[in-house]
């Protein structure tokens, strides 16, 4: 099945955006075979490098407001639950214009899954700092280095509710695809912090090729583990970045909770 | 008894007076009454002072009077605020125990309550029934009512109403007015009613008065309607997931006040980028910014018609009273679809929250139209924005058979983000010519309300709330009246055809700057504004006083 559109690509030559798009096509092709057809397959996006994916992708989308691609993904899942619902978000775009809507999406347990790509920066605006800078982050708005440290976000949608937390990078290609299957198959918010350098503004290529080590994906319902492992890289400090299966939980999700308390009343 | 008279019930916020009000209404709507309910409220949960202005008449009316005929005073505050308002013979009803005046009739209910195992709220149980018994009304009617209102504690109710009925005597007598009864609703609940015939799936909102009731009036409808109702974090994800919803082929709509809708507006602007149906409503209250919440002044109409990023358009519709909430919040909604379009209602505090007599026959004028959808080769980008002559594009919804992509960039045929000249000429004189095909079809005289004298020298234009007391001044004083439903876009033709005679125009309204002058002055109308901008409606009386200086 065609996943392809005529749309010209408009990434930079060699990001590593490109190997996300090639990753999630051989994703859906997969799912594909195992059942699940790709027309019930449904994306929304945000504004920024990564909601160009909408025009390369020859699946049903709503390319939605900076911001806002999480509340526009649950309407979608609210009105035909039937339909696999991922969310394409930036960092920027999720974690500074639209932090609201990610944390009491992971609250509610709303079946749909944010993959964030996360760059680390404002790219398409020609590089300003985002939540995820490291402090001082030479951005254009911030010539002599940005003030403020950086957060940690699985740490954040833990604390919201998340039942499903990962973490993948560009390069560790089969393991990003891995990830995303995952996430997708999984029932109830998941979110999945995809690590992509921005090989224009801020390339951590070599900084996250040295760092990131593989999880073995094991005692995913213990808080504690998910915690410590968490920790281990707030995005500031940590001499190693685990990648992989943080935590993963078995709850109803809001759309089960939604239909059922309908049916009762 | 009067064809048209007030019976004021006031009281501290907590004693029930609203609700008091509501019975009030019921018996007298039995009785053949058309009903009018002004609420006046304060923004807090216990104390202050709230009180309900009934009108009760033989013909339609939908003012307020300065003039009070019955006062039911739950406490002091009511009879010392208002018992200047009482006419000469006029009849003060208070409860003893709490409350001093040395007219009217005082009456114990603290001992009959005790006495029967009643508590606070029912004083008001009481009261009304001190009212009901001295004009003579049937027990039986009374215990109908309150039993069709009151589920909890309805024995201790009756045991009050009865010993009250036993000790007060029958001074003057109700009589039945009309066989035909109306529907006593809110214009919040109207709108809802409204969207639900028009087959409303989902209703998001967060709270904000005085729109709140409408989410609270659905959310308790889950049960025989088929509408769900959401409450999410903000505003922001209120609007974008109506979109979603809608998108993926819901019927949804939102709603809100002043300060929510600036929230929502960036949302409002890709709705109509994305052509994505939607319904806002927006409850005006008295702003700017947080302003007085449970207060009307009709300041959001220049915001409401400039609101939008970007070079785009929109329908904006206005109700006056119930009934036309229950109409504008059908035909919005349908709107919404037909054109695949945001549309937005106006309404305000009053509108909103006032109680008031629909006729039961106009649910049967309510229709449902389906939107177009057309089918496409399996697979294939569906052409969701096609190029065509009316510029209404054929619609979809993924999960189907069809790949269906709504864009907020400027866009080509098949939602494809595209900024080449010629595609975005192409897209945006489609656009247009939607909004070309809305207006042909739009101008029509359904949506334009014109009473009165056609040979009138005088045409009032009331915006909103102020309906009423138009049309009861023009009654008086051979006026005419318009009412545009539809504000945007304007049907100037069919407007200024009722001009024709007009020598003087007036515009009522509850604002400072006169926004709905300049409204109408962008079409060539000159309107001299009668304002007020206390956050109360006009009196009838004063706004008579005001005309009358005027010609």
């Amino acid at each position: 099945m065609n996943l392809e559109t005529k749309a010209k690509i408009t990434w930079c030559p060699g990001c590593s955006n490109f190997l996300i798009l090639k990753a999630f096509k051989e994703v859906i092709e997969e799912l594909e075979k195992e059942g699940i057809k790709k027309e019930e397959i449904v994306f929304t996006t945000g504004i920024g490098c990564h909601g160009k994916i909408f025009d390369y992708l020859n699946l049903s989308s709503f390319y939605g407001l900076h911001g806002r691609s999480i509340p526009l993904a649950q309407g979608i899942k609210l009105a035909n639950p039937k339909l696999k619902v991922i969310s394409f978000v930036g960092d920027g775009d999720c974690y500074n214009e639209g932090i609201e809507h990610l944390l009491f999406a992971a609250k509610r347990n709303a079946d749909i899954k944010v993959f964030v790509f996360d760059n680390r920066n404002f790219a398409l605006t020609v590089s300003q700092f985002t939540a995820t800078s490291p402090k001082g982050f030479k951005g254009t708005s911030t010539p002599f280095g940005s003030l403020e440290e950086p957060f940690n976000p699985l740490e954040l949608v833990f604390f919201a509710g998340a039942t499903f937390i990962a973490r993948t990078f560009t390069h560790e290609i089969s393991h990003l695809k891995e990830m995303m299957k995952s996430a997708i198959l999984h029932s109830g918010f998941a979110f999945l912090e995809i690590l992509q350098p921005c090989i224009t503004f801020f390339d951590t290529t070599s900084f996250y090729k040295e760092k990131c080590y593989l999880l073995k994906n094991e005692n995913l319902e213990s808080t504690n583990e998910a915690l410590k492992k968490i920790r281990e890289w707030d995005y500031k400090n940590g001499e190693k970045i685990p990648l992989g299966i943080f935590y993963k939980i078995k709850k109803p999700t809001f759309e089960d909770e939604f239909y059922r308390n309908k049916n009762n009343c | 008894m009067k064809e048209d008279f007030v019976v004021l019930i006031g009281g501290e916020a907590g004693q029930g007076t609203r609700f008091g009000g509501q019975l009030i209404s019921q018996v007298l709507n039995r009785l053949g009454y058309f009903i009018y309910v002004y609420e006046d409220y304060q923004s807090l949960i216990r104390g202050g002072h709230n009180f309900s202005e009934i009108r009760a008449s033989k013909k339609k009316r939908e003012a307020r009077k300065k003039e009070i005929n019955i006062i039911l005073a739950l406490d002091q505050q009511t009879v010392d605020l208002h018992k200047k308002r009482l006419t000469k013979d006029g009849l003060l009803i208070f409860n003893k125990d709490k409350a001093k005046s040395n007219q009217g009739i005082g009456v114990s209910v603290e001992k009959i309550l005790k006495e029967e195992g009643g508590s606070g709220p029912m004083v008001n149980t009481a009261l009304i029934s001190v009212f009901l018994r001295i004009f003579n009304v049937d027990f039986s009617l009374w215990e109908e009512i309150l039993r069709t209102k009151i589920k909890k504690d309805i024995d201790i109710n009756l045991r009050i109403s009865k010993r009250i009925f036993e000790i007060i005597e029958p001074r003057f007598q109700f009589s039945k007015i009309k066989e035909k009864e109306g529907l006593l609703m809110t214009g919040n609940e109207a709108c809802a009613l409204g969207m639900i015939r028009a087959d409303l799936d989902f209703y998001f909102a967060y709270p904000m008065t005085p729109s709140t009731s409408i989410l609270v009036f659905l959310a308790n409808r889950e049960k025989e309607e088929k509408v769900r109702t959401l409450q999410p974090e903000s505003e922001i994800a209120v609007i974008n997931m109506a979109l979603g919803a809608a998108f993926a082929g819901k019927r949804s709509a939102v709603g809100t006040s002043g300060g929510g809708f600036a929230l929502m507006t960036e949302a409002l602007s890709l709705a109509a980028q994305s052509e994505t149906p939607i319904l806002i409503i927006n409850s005006q209250r008295a702003g700017p910014s947080t302003g007085m919440p449970t207060y009307n002044l009709q300041g959001d109409l220049n915001f409401i018609l400039g609101a939008g990023h970007g070079d785009m358009e929109k329908i904006v519709l206005q109700a006056g009273n119930a009934q036309d909430a229950l109409l504008c919040g059908n035909w919005g909604l349908n709107l919404a679809w037909r054109y695949q379009t945001p549309v937005i209602l106006l309404l305000d505090k009053d509108v909103s929250e006032n109680t008031f007599y629909v006729d039961k026959d106009i649910l049967k004028t309510l229709r449902e139209k389906e939107p177009k959808v057309f089918s496409q080769k399996k697979g294939k980008i569906f052409c969701r924005y096609q190029i065509t002559k009316d510029g209404i594009s054929p619609l979809a919804f993924p999960g189907g058979e069809l790949i269906v992509k709504a864009n907020s960039y400027e866009h080509d045929e098949c939602g494809i983000a595209n900024d080449n000249e010629e595609i975005v000429k192409k897209m945006i004189e489609k656009r247009k010519r939607k909004f070309e095909t809305i207006k042909r079809e739009l101008n029509n005289s359904s949506l334009v309300q014109f009473f009165g004298p056609k040979e009138s020298r005088v045409v009032l234009f009331p915006f909103g709330i102020n309906k009423g007391v138009a049309l009861e001044l023009a009654e008086k004083m051979g006026f005419s009246v318009v009412f545009p439903y539809l504000l945007q876009p304007f049907p100037e033709g069919i407007v200024k055809s009722y001009l024709k005679k007009a020598k003087k125009i007036f515009t009522l309204e509850l604002n400072s700057l006169a926004q709905y002058a300049q409204f109408l002055k962008r079409y060539g109308i000159l309107a001299k504004p009668i304002l007020k901008y206390t956050g109360r409606p006009f009196l009838i009386e004063e706004l008579e006083k005001e005309i009358k200086k005027e010609i």
